[in-house]
């Protein structure tokens, strides 16, 4: 069967079970359009290609399947560097079809002509650019498979205007690809070190981060923890991959986490980190993280192993597995934890969590943000997924939202990007149209991917939007009062847009909320609506994120703030 | 812990841009590529990169990592502390100006250097050697004055794989 590149493109993404795209039009993949116009996959219109790659990125986190966008050429390829950057560092699996120029030009300078895959090479996990229409099933399909094996990533494609003209023969049950056999079985010896680890460990604590939510092993973490009465802290990555209403549950370490995870890290005696790359925000000052703890990382990734912190027992392999082969090793040698060493280490935990516990003081007129996020979890019961954007408003997300379920914390975690949440959540809404999906956002970020509502208004996709409004770009105002004595320099934004006439400009519901009292019934009335909302909460202009380490502190050093706690 | 120059040899798949990936890839994480020599192996579609790079085993081992995440990367051995033969290869010319002529005439007969190509106003040299040999060697080329050189980067092979 001869068909034509653009035809190719669109039976590999059907061969590839891809029935939604995110993406945005141009002159050098108007062949592509044209045989979409014609095709049953659903194609969202973004209102910017940033915007196309963080719906992709959120559709992948939400569902663990491939992202799919597309761009064309030149600016429009140049537009999707920060997202894919994003997906890069919290390793999330997209592929993002970029147009380009026709092979005869490129190199000249063309009209919208960029070297796309130069421009990405350093931020994705790999990259193509298809030079003939021979080699365009192939590369499609191994682009589907780099994205989502081994440790996940995003991978670009770059076609050609030509190549997606030109026709040669089609044939789906016959396109090979090479072989990318990236994983390793762990073997019996390790494992064995590791029950001695545990028979020995008087204080062990689990750490798990986004490597537990990517190799969907959360349910063997969470009966490794339950079965042995493990407790278990986890990065911003991992949150949901235990839950977070489970009293063995410390919740987040590292800057902004609890103060019983970060004193729990400083005093285990074993520490087994599984999916984790101990990034600075993590650890603290290297050299006194768990500082008296044998430590035991499992990971996909050989070059995640020591390179922040050097540990003792490296178990390279896919979480899942691994915390299986695990699971079995300790059942089958009939590992029993001392009943009274671990009592003694729960109840450390205990009394550090009683000490300073997580808290906020919701008094007077003025709505404190975390206020606003523990009602959306009273309202919702948990059954939500949540996306945020960067800033106090993913800390107090990460604090006070207890996640229980895997895929369900939507974030930005390593690059920090400013305007993810909005169009994450849209990715969100379009793969489960059922469920409910909160953007908790700042006034800062959300004015970063902003035109996105009108994409939400276009397609009716009811995503919830909390706009916790400080009237500042609120972490860096924290880090000027906190490190720069109160100098403000450019973070007060409060020459801000009327959100909720910008909501109704849009199309969709505008809501201003600025009492306390009115939280709850905002938050009950916006979920009652088969509508995009934009709720414009008038918080605490000033509320700081506590606790918190400071740069080049240690996690044992944690500024416990200045304010009173609710309990 | 202690830093030397350690010999990594790559395999790869022999694509446009898999040299940039792995120059980026070092370079984007600060690492220096000492000395390089690609080419082709005796199949056409692989490639063999020798680099060397200098560094304490961990750093060396966090380089063999991040390269062995490259799609196109197949393998990732360092050659440092294996069994393996060394050579670099360098072309060297030496301008016949009147006031070297005899003196540099003499050098290579003496030394039994292997002339490439001359003529009445230039003699051309190839050297090859280990690390060791090619610095000895351009040690006693430098006070007949040389005139252009170009030095390969380190190739190595195994004894034994």
């Amino acid at each position: 069967m001869k068909l034509k590149g653009s035809q190719i493109l669109l039976e590999m993404l059907k061969e590839e079970k891809v029935d939604l795209i995110f993406g945005y039009p141009g002159g050098a993949v108007l062949d592509i359009y044209d045989q979409l116009y014609k095709s049953k996959i659903k194609h969202i219109l973004v209102r910017h290609e940033q915007g196309a790659v963080h719906a992709a990125d959120g559709y992948a986190r939400a569902t663990g399947r491939v992202g799919v966008c597309l761009v064309t050429s030149g600016p429009g390829a140049t537009n999707t560097v920060t997202g894919i950057a994003t997906a890069n560092m919290d390793s999330i699996p997209i592929v993002v079809f970029t147009g380009q120029v026709p092979t005869t030009l490129i190199g000249n300078d063309a009209f919208q002509e960029s070297d796309i895959t130069g421009i990405t090479r350093p931020c994705t996990k790999h990259n193509f650019l298809v030079r003939s229409v021979e080699e365009l099933a192939a590369t499609i399909k191994e682009a589907f498979h780099i994205a989502r094996s081994g440790r996940p990533g995003p991978v670009l494609v770059d076609l050609p205007k030509n190549v997606m003209a030109a026709e040669t023969e089609f044939d789906p049950a016959n396109i090979k690809i090479r072989n990318y056999d990236v994983t390793h079985k762990p073997v019996p010896k390790k494992l064995s070190q590791v029950f001695e680890l545990l028979s020995h460990a008087k204080k062990p604590l689990l750490m798990t981060g986004g490597g537990v939510i990517l190799g969907r092993a959360a349910s063997e973490l969470t009966e490794l923890a339950r079965k042995y009465q493990v407790p278990v802290t986890g990065t911003l990555m991992g949150l949901g991959s235990f839950p977070g209403t489970d009293p063995l549950w410390l919740g987040m370490l590292g800057m902004h986490g609890t103060y019983h995870a970060n004193m729990a890290v400083s005093h285990c005696d074993l520490l087994i980190a599984v999916g984790v790359r101990f990034d600075d925000r993590v650890t603290g000052t290297i050299e006194t993280f768990a500082p008296s703890a044998h430590i035991v990382q499992i990971d996909i990734d050989p070059s995640s192993i020591n390179r922040n912190v050097v540990v003792e027992l490296p178990i390279i392999g896919e979480t899942k597995a691994t915390l299986n082969d695990l699971l079995h090793f300790l059942a089958e040698h009939i590992y029993t934890p001392n009943k009274v060493t671990r009592n003694e280490w729960l109840t450390e935990i205990k009394q550090w969590k009683e000490k300073v516990p997580q808290g906020y003081c919701q008094n007077g007129e003025i709505i404190k943000p975390q206020y606003v996020i523990e009602t959306l979890h009273k309202v919702t019961k948990g059954d939500v997924i949540v996306t945020t954007e960067v800033g106090q408003n993913q800390m107090w997300t990460a604090q006070f939202f207890k996640f229980d379920k895997p895929n369900t914390f939507i974030t930005s975690g390593g690059l920090g990007t400013m305007g993810y949440g909005l169009p994450a959540a849209i990715g969100v809404k379009c793969a489960f149209p059922d469920k409910n999906v909160v953007d908790i956002a700042g006034d800062g970020s959300i004015q970063m991917n902003i035109q996105e509502l009108a994409t939400a208004a276009q397609y009716n996709i009811a995503v919830k939007v909390v706009l916790l409004n400080n009237g500042f770009l609120g972490m860096v105002r924290q880090w000027q009062e906190l490190f720069y004595e109160k100098r403000y320099s450019h973070t007060d934004m409060t020459y801000a847009p009327d959100f909720v006439k910008l909501a109704e400009a849009f199309g969709i519901v505008g809501m201003r909320i600025t009492k306390p009292a009115d939280v709850e019934k905002a938050l009950r009335d916006a979920f009652a609506v088969d509508k995009p909302v934009l709720m414009d909460f008038r918080v605490s202009r000033e509320e700081c994120v506590y606790p918190m380490v400071g740069p080049g502190e240690s996690l044992s050093q944690m500024d416990l703030g200045t304010r009173e706690m609710i309990n | 812990m202690e830093k030397k120059e350690h010999i990594i040899s790559i395999l790869v798949y022999n694509k446009p841009d898999v040299l940039a990936r792995i120059a980026g890839t070092l370079g984007g994480k600060g690492y220096n590529i000492e000395s390089l020599s690609v080419n082709t192996t005796t199949q056409y579609e692989i490639s063999k990169i020798v680099m060397t790079s200098i560094g304490n085993q961990a750093t060396i081992s966090r380089i063999e990592n991040q390269l062995q995440r490259l799609v196109d990367v197949i393998s990732v051995d360092d050659l440092t502390n294996v069994e393996s033969v060394h050579r670099e290869m360098v072309l060297i010319r030496l301008d016949l100006t009147d006031d070297k002529k005899e003196q540099i005439k003499k050098a290579v007969d003496d030394n039994q250097w292997k002339v490439i190509k001359s003529n009445e106003d230039y003699v051309i040299l190839e050297i090859t050697g280990d690390k060791a040999q090619v610095d000895l060697t351009m040690a006693r080329l430098e006070p007949l004055g040389i005139a252009d050189i170009t030095r390969t980067g380190l190739v190595a092979l195994e004894l034994k794989n």
